[in-house]
């Protein structure tokens, strides 16, 4: 009886799972479902399966240099967004000290405010400094959302680092660059790529703070705002949109597995002197 | 590490003593940490300041008048546009953040209850579409809901409408649907933390004390996971007020939201103080809403003991 309660609820739970997955992903799947059909506008039936969409999009040259503007914010912050990440994970998971809780809390706050707050607010700011608006405005606004999700990433990575591995290595003579490099770098570095994955991605894909702080330059999603306007460049738009989900898509994949590992090494150390 | 990290810095420090300080824990913590800070300090707490200041200032043309005054709060909080995009973004934020706790609750539920070996795989199955670009996502509700868009042009395949309905897309539902699906798993998340960390002893022990699976899932599940749902509900709630992607694509005229008053004032209506009065409303009703949830949802846990 109580076993046979037990797997109905569970039957409902797991049907409820499944369905409430459904629901996360149909909506995206439409995207690349619209992006092959021939028809200019996404309704059923589909009408035919076509490349055509994908084809034209490297002949846009207004779309490639919005592709080269995103690679160059989406690297450079991600590699900004990583150090400051690096110096204050280490720093919240080695040190103890006053005021570490409210400086950490301070750092991860752009993850819970509104984002047109951090935008007008950077907007209002650089203005007055008399700072024109390009890619660099774009990279400093990037830089400061993407840091809360590198920490998260970082500190997971760092938490349960055992020290007295770099004290083992100190003590039989290395410097302490040569610590670094042998033994700190090879244990954290999965987390480290994973941020920096995250990141770009985060990046990649960011567009309030892209629109407000970018000058004359555009970025792939504010390309694409700008492209939303017109129906005739939907499937174009649909096509691109595709590719960039499968961009997302991937580097996640590879920043969660590389995450994994990360956590899996520094706890299977901890585990071995536990 | 050394003792002289735990005595104070006292006078007449000598070189020794002065090296062992930078030495010392605190100390060099700081050191660290600092460049992250001075970057969020630059970067986040004077832009905010600077915002709050403009808020009290007032524009002419292309000057800036220093002068104090309320007037932009005055307008933000009278002036019926500005107090009905409030009301609206609030309510739409609420109705959100309670869709998406609701529908939620089950699933982070089953993961942590019945997801076995698979829970990890199940979370990421969850998380990863969140990861792809916002805008894309809210572009494909527009395609869903649009007139001639999947949801019209399946219906009516199905024979279940004659022609297009207009009811879908560009109003305030439109908005409140795709906001519901954007912010799933930012629910989902918190309250599964919560709930992994419920002592399953417990449950078992209100079952052998004759609790049913409702009232044991009500007296202690529920109630320990209480704060997940509290971070949930608010996690979704507070950067939900300030959307603006979402009303502007698929919100129309009935579904415009504050951030939009906020970025015409940036923009085309160039009247920063008054942009800068309606951030800074914005971002105090939030704070007291999230307050009162917090309030609201502990003393219904107290209750339900």
């Amino acid at each position: 009886m109580t076993t046979m309660r037990r797997f109905l609820t569970k039957g409902w739970l797991s049907t409820y799972a499944f369905l409430y997955v459904v629901f996360l992903y149909l909506p995206v799947i439409f995207l690349p479902i619209f992006s092959v059909n021939t028809a200019a506008t996404p309704k059923f039936p589909l009408s035919g399966f076509t490349l055509k969409w994908y084809e034209d999009l490297p002949r846009t040259p207004a779309l490639l240099d919005a592709a080269w503007n995103s690679l160059v914010v989406g690297v450079s912050a991600a590699i900004l967004s990583t150090v400051l990440g690096i110096l204050a994970a280490r720093s919240i998971t080695r040190y103890r000290y006053p005021g570490r809780r409210a400086i950490n809390g301070l750092i991860m706050a752009p993850l819970v405010l509104p984002e047109i707050i951090v935008a007008i607010s950077l907007l209002l700011v650089l203005l007055q400094l008399g700072l024109s608006l390009s890619l660099f405005t774009v990279v400093l606004g990037h830089v400061l959302v993407c840091i809360p999700y590198s920490m998260t990433v970082l500190t997971a990575g760092f938490e349960g680092f055992d020290r007295s591995l770099e004290e083992a290595s100190a003590d039989l003579g290395e410097s302490a660059f040569g610590t670094f490099r042998r033994v700190t770098l090879p244990m954290v570095a999965p987390a480290i790529i994973s941020s920096l994955l995250v990141c770009f991605t985060i990046s990649l894909d960011e567009f309030l703070i892209a629109f407000f702080l970018t000058g004359t330059e555009a970025t792939l999603p504010i390309y694409i705002w700008g492209q939303l306007r017109f129906a005739s460049k939907l499937p174009g738009v649909l096509a691109l949109g595709t590719l960039l989900l499968a961009a997302s898509f991937l580097l996640m994949t590879i920043a969660e597995i590389l995450r994994r590992r990360a956590a899996k090494r520094t706890q299977n150390e901890g585990g071995l002197y536990a | 590490m050394t003792a002289a990290a735990e005595g104070s810095p006292a006078f007449g420090m000598t070189r020794a003593r002065r090296n062992a300080l930078l030495r010392s824990e605190p100390v060099q913590g700081f050191a660290l940490i600092s460049p992250t800070f001075l970057y969020a300090l630059i970067l986040l707490v004077l832009p905010i300041l600077v915002v709050i200041a403009h808020s009290f200032w007032t524009q002419n043309y292309l000057t800036i008048d220093r002068t104090f005054t309320l007037e932009n709060y005055r307008i933000a909080l009278t002036e019926p546009i500005y107090r009905d995009l409030l009301w609206r973004s609030l309510y739409i934020s609420l109705t959100v953040s309670l869709f998406t706790v609701v529908l939620a609750y089950p699933i982070a539920y089953f993961i942590s209850f019945h997801g076995g070996r698979h829970k990890s795989l199940w979370l990421f199955l969850i998380t990863i579409p969140f990861w792809t670009s916002y805008l894309l996502r809210v572009m494909s509700w527009k395609v869903i809901l649009g007139y001639n868009g999947v949801l019209n042009s399946g219906l009516m395949g199905l024979g279940v409408i004659d022609e297009p309905s207009t009811a879908l897309l560009y109003n305030s539902t439109a908005v409140i649907i795709t906001l519901t699906h954007a912010w799933a798993a930012f629910a989902i998340l918190p309250i599964f933390v919560s709930l992994e960390k419920v002592d399953r002893t417990l449950v078992e022990a209100a079952k052998d004390l004759g609790d049913g699976p409702i009232r044991s899932f009500l007296r202690v599940t529920l109630p320990l996971s209480a704060p997940g749902v509290i971070s949930a509900a608010l996690i979704v709630m507070i950067p939900t007020v300030g959307d603006y992607v979402t009303p502007k694509l698929v919100g129309g005229k009935d579904g415009v939201m504050i951030a939009n008053a906020i970025q015409a004032q940036f923009g085309k209506a160039s009247n920063w103080p008054l942009g800068a009065a309606l951030s800074v409303t914005t971002m105090l009703i939030v704070t007291l809403i999230a307050g009162a949830t917090v309030l609201i949802l502990r003393a219904a846990q107290r209750l339900a003991r």
